[in-house]
């Protein structure tokens, strides 16, 4: 454990970082303010279609909040994910002509996504009070399901950043999968607009699914649904648990086993 | 490994997967997979490559383009991984082997210089602290606050330099750092190279420039087609790395004048066997080789094999005709030869002939190749053929 955080790695993670936050808006009149207003305007295109169109919305307390959540944790996920994914061939030309440690690069990726996220539950801090949301002693669980969430982006982040170097086929199948995570995972629907139990269940079991329902009825409101409600007991919630450690595990596994040749596939 | 040794290369060899069509797709995984045909080639960059460099010593390793030297500096600094054999090094190695490397060209100067102290293992405080030194080395100061996409390469080299003599490790790797720069900046390098010299740390240099080779290096290394062809005095190496270009130079020639003789085939086959009868072309000094020859024209009465060493070397050459050997057969025969011969990669040279002609009717001049291994029960000779010998007293 020592070795991996020694002075040397914190060194290089944190510039790392800094690098991939000043290269990311470069250029841009309003630099960094771009990482609050891009979900700001993707909620607000989705509140004008959802809640005001076609009315989901109803029967949730504070919905638009409520939505802005599940939006910005699901942004996290897919920010995450996506930017770690082509993380280690982006940096392909540190990895041929240098040594440094491979996961440093998918690990200071995982930051930077951190950072926006950060900022991004600033942000639905300001919409809580300006709701009136009432804050719920349950609020306390928010940073193990942010935890979760992050390890459950992480293991799939070592998996797919070392399989991209072989195949390059996978980002496109990422995009894919994600798009169709998005409408699988109930964030612009509540979960009780589905009627059949057996679909509800299902749902849920997706790590993401479960963790944002988790967050919001911690944090937002009890009015929705989460794993333990639609069990109703039994060991059935831990499945999403099970999930994300598997992934962890598997990840780390085949990150290790591919790390010493990413140099000469790339 | 005892404590003077700085890195001990241990029989690596490196083979990598060349792909004949870029196969990172998974369509093409699943295709080939079905099909069950293997769309790589494999090509053996170093073999079996073994040597030791002491602390203090300022080590050089020449050779040709692709002859495997860049692969070995990279496996010694930990960017890949050794196919087979082991690599130990002892002491801080600088994780880098070439300069500017990490750098980005949407960055200024001043963030480039952060980013690369921190591939060195430098955090921001020990930076900030250097900062001013690493600059004025450069001769920049004006332009830290411009991206470097707007700098000259020959400052892009300036910065990276100064910035790569501080890392503060025991053993360093340079490839081709020479070649860049001008007359002054080369300046800069050999007075640098003094100082390491003078500091007693562990260098190694890939370089094409003999000169500086033997001006700085206490020993050099020569490599060929991935095999080690000598280790010694700097100024042997780069005298037999000189001479090994002149002679591919001439070889490339004489091959061309050559090409006036015989038309005729015969349908001639040659191959070369190893003592168990199986068809090689690698075998091991003091192997016997069997050389197969099978033609299709009754009137061929003798036969020629010539070895040659694939630098333009004749080791040795004989016929059937010169041996007294006389044919009962006229459409195959066999020469078995003891190869003792250092290791090194060679070719067969076969010519045919037909009674009453003095020349060969049929003459390959660049038959099959084979490779000599060394011998690992044998010790170590100079020179190209191991003669009978003994020693007396």
């Amino acid at each position: 454990m020592r070795q991996y955080v020694s002075k040397q790695n914190r060194a290089l993670l944190s510039e790392l970082v800094r690098t991939d936050f000043k290269l990311r808006y470069q250029g841009s009149a309003l630099g960094y303010a771009w990482s609050l207003l891009r979900p700001l305007l993707l909620f607000v295109i989705l509140y004008v279609v959802f809640v005001k169109f076609l009315k989901l919305g109803n029967g949730i307390p504070h919905y638009p909040v409520y939505l802005l959540f599940g939006i910005v944790l699901w942004n996290f996920f897919n920010e995450m994910t996506v930017m770690s994914l082509g993380s280690i061939v982006g940096r392909g030309d540190l990895i041929r002509k240098i040594r440094i440690p491979r996961w440093i690069i998918v690990f200071s990726s995982s930051l930077s996504a951190l950072i926006n996220l950060g900022l991004n539950l600033v942000v639905i801090l300001v919409f809580m009070l300006v709701n009136h949301v009432d804050l719920y002693r349950t609020a306390l669980w928010l940073p193990l399901i942010l935890i979760e969430i992050y390890l459950f982006a992480l293991g799939l982040s070592l998996f797919l950043s070392a399989a991209f170097v072989k195949f390059r086929d996978i980002g496109y199948i990422w995009e894919v999968i994600m798009q169709a995570g998005f409408y699988l995972t109930p964030i612009l629907y509540p979960l009780s607009r589905i009627t059949n139990v057996t679909l509800q269940k299902l749902l849920l079991l997706n790590p993401m699914a479960q963790a944002i329902q988790d967050a919001r009825y911690s944090t937002i409101t009890h009015e929705t649904g989460t794993i333990w409600q639609v069990f109703d007991g039994g060991w059935y919630y831990l499945i999403p648990f099970i999930i994300v450690a598997a992934t962890l595990v598997g990840g780390l596994l085949y990150f290790k086993s591919q790390a010493d040749s990413f140099a000469e596939n790339i | 490994m005892d404590n003077e040794t700085a890195i001990k290369v241990d029989h690596v060899s490196k083979t990598f997967k060349l792909p004949h069509e870029k196969n990172n797709s998974i369509k093409g995984v699943v295709v080939n997979f079905y099909k069950r045909k293997k769309t790589f080639e494999t090509q053996q960059v170093l073999k079996d490559v073994s040597f030791e460099i002491n602390k203090g010593e300022f080590f050089g390793i020449v050779g040709r383009n692709g002859s495997g030297k860049s692969t070995l500096l990279k496996m010694i600094a930990g960017i890949y991984a050794p196919s087979e054999g082991n690599i130990h090094v002892n002491g801080k190695i600088t994780p880098f082997i070439e300069l500017g490397v990490g750098f980005s060209p949407e960055l200024t100067g001043r963030e480039n210089v952060f980013l690369n102290g921190a591939l060195l293992g430098f955090n921001r405080k020990e930076m900030a602290a250097m900062y001013e030194d690493i600059v004025a080395f450069a001769e920049i100061e004006k332009f830290m606050d411009q991206k470097l996409k707007n700098y000259s390469s020959g400052m892009q080299v300036r910065l990276a330099f100064s910035i790569a003599i501080r890392a503060r490790s025991s053993i360093l790797l340079l490839d081709e750092v020479l070649a860049v720069g001008d007359e002054a900046f080369q300046r800069k390098c050999f007075n640098y190279f003094e100082t390491l010299k003078r500091n007693k740390k562990t260098v190694i240099i890939v370089t094409h420039d003999m000169s500086a080779v033997e001006r700085f290096c206490s020993r050099a290394m020569f490599i060929e087609d991935g095999e080690i062809k000598l280790i010694g005095k700097p100024n042997t190496v780069a005298a037999a790395y000189s001479r090994s270009n002149d002679e591919n130079y001439k070889i490339a020639k004489v091959e061309k004048i050559v090409e006036e003789v015989p038309q005729e085939t015969y349908g001639l086959t040659i191959t070369t066997k190893n003592d168990r009868g199986i068809s090689t072309n690698k075998f091991t000094s003091n192997d016997l080789m069997t050389v197969s020859l099978a033609w299709d024209n009754p009137e061929v009465n003798n036969a020629s094999v010539t070895i040659i060493r694939q630098s333009g070397e004749c080791m040795f050459g004989t016929g059937t005709y010169q041996d007294k050997f006389e044919f009962s057969l006229h459409d195959k025969v066999d020469y078995e030869v003891a190869l003792n011969l250092q290791e090194g990669e060679y070719y067969l040279q076969v010519g045919l002939g037909r009674e009453g002609q003095v020349k060969p009717v049929v003459l390959i001049n660049n038959g099959p190749s084979f490779v000599v291994n060394r011998d690992k029960s044998d010790s170590r000779w100079d020179g190209f053929t191991k003669l009978k010998h003994e020693w007396k007293q």
